[in-house]
């Protein structure tokens, strides 16, 4: 078995066994769902080249939605995730259709705009709670039959969902369509030339990557039993670049090992520092951006690289 | 006398506010602008820089007794240094790479300063008093006129318009306008660019510390108002387009005035009215008002 895979499956071992082994369940089940939102944003930036500042915006939408839905609607928990991701994907695709009509560094300031909006339409909203959030949401019944009050019978939902954002994710980038999204990355007047329509193809990731953020949001909104403004902030669009970039862009393990590390930071130093978090998250992202640019994966991958060339030479 | 059954004290009120607002995005867009053009890098600190000189302002007065005058001279000058450190230190290895993480960088310096910035002065505002000179208002006979905004107005126009000469009218512009389509041939023609790239960004640094003086004595000075700040000036860059000094200066007025009507007729839309204008400016005209088809 190559090194790879024997990763992966330890990684996946590691995740299956995680209740049993002390690690909180609820913490668990939130940095599985970041690393779900920080995949679902790789699918944009690592794998077509678009940044999207504004992703918190999907996240919340969600999440609130979501919220909404199970709370004051009665839905059962599936439903109500399904419904939050479809709200996702439609504010997706409406913020979507504007900013691809501008490239590079306009589309990260259009999209952080549009997200931007989303929150003062949260702020003011009648059903969002304003400033409180929405609050007391139950964790219901799946299919209405099995109950996720248990922390790890949910946990294990969660991971079940993960797993299948991952593999997806895996498979729509190995795919034809993920092929093109790489090209348009790499060079986009090429892919022009070349006769796709660039516009379609960059609108389709957008509104996927949307989607399974959105899905984040209304995991974590069951979990936690809450969504606030927090969760569709401009920091948090920022946090989520920042786990993707940590972790290495443009790989599949990076973004969830990013995902892992903020979250995990965030809950250790949340005591013991108080709102010192924020200076250390920036510095994190001013290091990050100057000297650690490949991220974790990334840097692993170079390194296995190199070896591989000098052994080669020998 | 009413306008649309508002009365007209409440709606130049408004109005006037709008304006103020408006100089503000002026200034910053302004500022953004013109470091964009030669660094090519999005400033998210560009409202941090803003906050800080906001803060120098304050501390300047409570701790220091600098009067607010001084203030005006001092902060910018302040900021200005901090730019260049930053510029030097920092901005100057990624010019080779893609822009975006010019951007990302720039947001992480911004987390840093509202971190610190908040754990030495908490997140509730601080009071910047106005100074004596321009305290009280001017009765125009049809409205009220604080002083104070009226100045604002006037300060920021003016900086706005010098900036303009500065790089529309003067020898150093030329050079700017030149290293911006050129960087390469105008170091080639014996130009020190790197210099020149360093100064802007502590000039565009000024310019952010001089609104945030201009800002202190009528807004809360928090922490926080960089941010809230920057994303909307964000909108209106893409708004005007960065192709243009003048283009940049009439939009951020005239989206100043824009809310500041919002604010009259539907106010619950006065925080998103400019995020709609700019979906709308960009389904028709993807580069900008003034900015340039690629």
């Amino acid at each position: 078995m190559s090194p790879a895979r024997i990763a992966w499956i330890a990684g996946l071992l590691l995740l299956a066994a995680a209740p049993f082994v002390g690690l909180y369940p609820v913490f668990m089940m939130k940095a599985l769902c970041f690393a779900i939102f920080a995949c679902a944003f790789n699918l944009l930036l690592g794998f077509t080249g678009l940044l999207s500042f504004g992703h918190a915006a999907y996240f919340g939408m969600a999440a609130y939605v979501t919220g909404w839905m199970v709370r004051s609607a009665g839905l059962t928990p599936e439903l109500g995730v399904l419904v939050g991701m479809l709200a996702a994907a439609g504010t997706g695709l409406l913020v979507g259709l504007i900013a691809i009509r501008r490239q590079g560094i306009y589309f990260a300031m259009i999209t952080l705009a549009m997200a931007q909006m989303v929150y003062f339409v949260f702020l003011q909203a009648p059903f969002t709670g304003g400033e409180d959030g929405l609050q007391g949401v139950p964790r219901g019944k799946l299919f209405g039959l099995l109950s996720l009050a248990d922390d790890r019978v949910l946990y294990y939902v969660v991971l079940a969902v993960f797993v299948a954002v991952f593999l997806f994710i895996v498979r729509v980038v190995h795919s034809p369509y993920g092929q093109v999204l790489k090209a348009i990355r790499e060079n986009e007047p090429r892919a022009i030339s070349l006769g796709y329509d660039v516009d379609r193809f960059k609108l389709l990731a957008f509104v996927l990557s949307s989607a399974l953020a959105g899905l984040a949001g209304s995991l974590k909104t069951l979990v936690l039993g809450f969504a606030t403004l927090s969760d569709a902030h401009w920091s948090l669009s920022g946090e989520v670049i920042l786990m993707t970039l940590l972790g290495g862009l443009s790989t599949f393990a990076g973004p969830v090992i990013g995902a892992f590390t903020i979250i995990g930071l965030q809950n250790f130093l949340a005591d013991r520092v108080g709102s010192w978090i924020n200076v250390i998250i920036g510095v994190i992202f001013v290091v990050c951006v100057v000297a650690f640019r490949r991220g974790f994966v990334g840097e692993l991958l170079a390194w296995r690289e190199r070896r591989a060339a000098r052994s080669k030479g020998n | 006398m009413d306008i649309f059954g508002i009365p007209i004290q409440a709606f130049l009120g408004q109005l006037l506010l709008g304006l103020v607002n408006g100089s503000f995005y002026a200034m910053l867009s302004l500022g953004l602008a013109v470091i964009f053009g030669l660094l090519g890098i999005v400033n998210f600190a560009h409202g941090a820089l803003y906050m800080i000189g906001a803060y120098v302002a304050y501390v300047a007065l409570e701790t220091f007794g600098i009067s607010y005058w001084w203030s005006l001279l001092l902060s910018p000058l302040v900021v200005g240094a901090l730019g260049v450190v930053i510029e030097r230190t920092l901005l100057k290895h990624l010019y080779r790479i893609d822009p975006i993480y010019g951007l990302l960088l720039t947001f992480g310096l911004a987390l840093i300063a509202e971190g610190v910035f908040r754990e030495y002065f908490g997140v509730s505002g601080q009071q910047v008093p106005v100074p004596e000179l321009l305290q009280g208002a001017t009765n125009l006979g049809f409205m009220v006129l604080p002083n104070y905004r009226a100045w604002v107005v006037f300060a920021s126009l003016t900086v706005c318009l010098g900036t303009w000469y500065l790089i529309e009218r003067t020898r150093l512009g030329a050079y700017l306008r030149a290293g911006t389509e050129n960087p390469a041939l105008v170091q080639a023609f014996g130009i020190n660019v790197p210099v020149m790239v360093t100064l802007t960004y502590g000039g565009g640094a000024a310019l952010a510390a001089f609104a945030g003086v201009l800002a202190a004595p009528i807004i809360q000075v928090t922490p926080l108002m960089g941010s809230n700040l920057i994303i909307v000036v964000f909108a209106v860059v893409v708004i005007g387009g960065m192709g243009s000094i003048l283009g940049s200066i009439l939009t951020g007025l005239a989206l100043g005035l824009i809310e500041g009507l919002t604010k009259v007729f539907y106010p619950e839309a006065s925080n998103i009215v400019v995020f709609v204008i700019m979906a709308i400016v960009l389904m028709i005209r993807p580069a900008g008002l003034f900015g340039k088809e690629k």
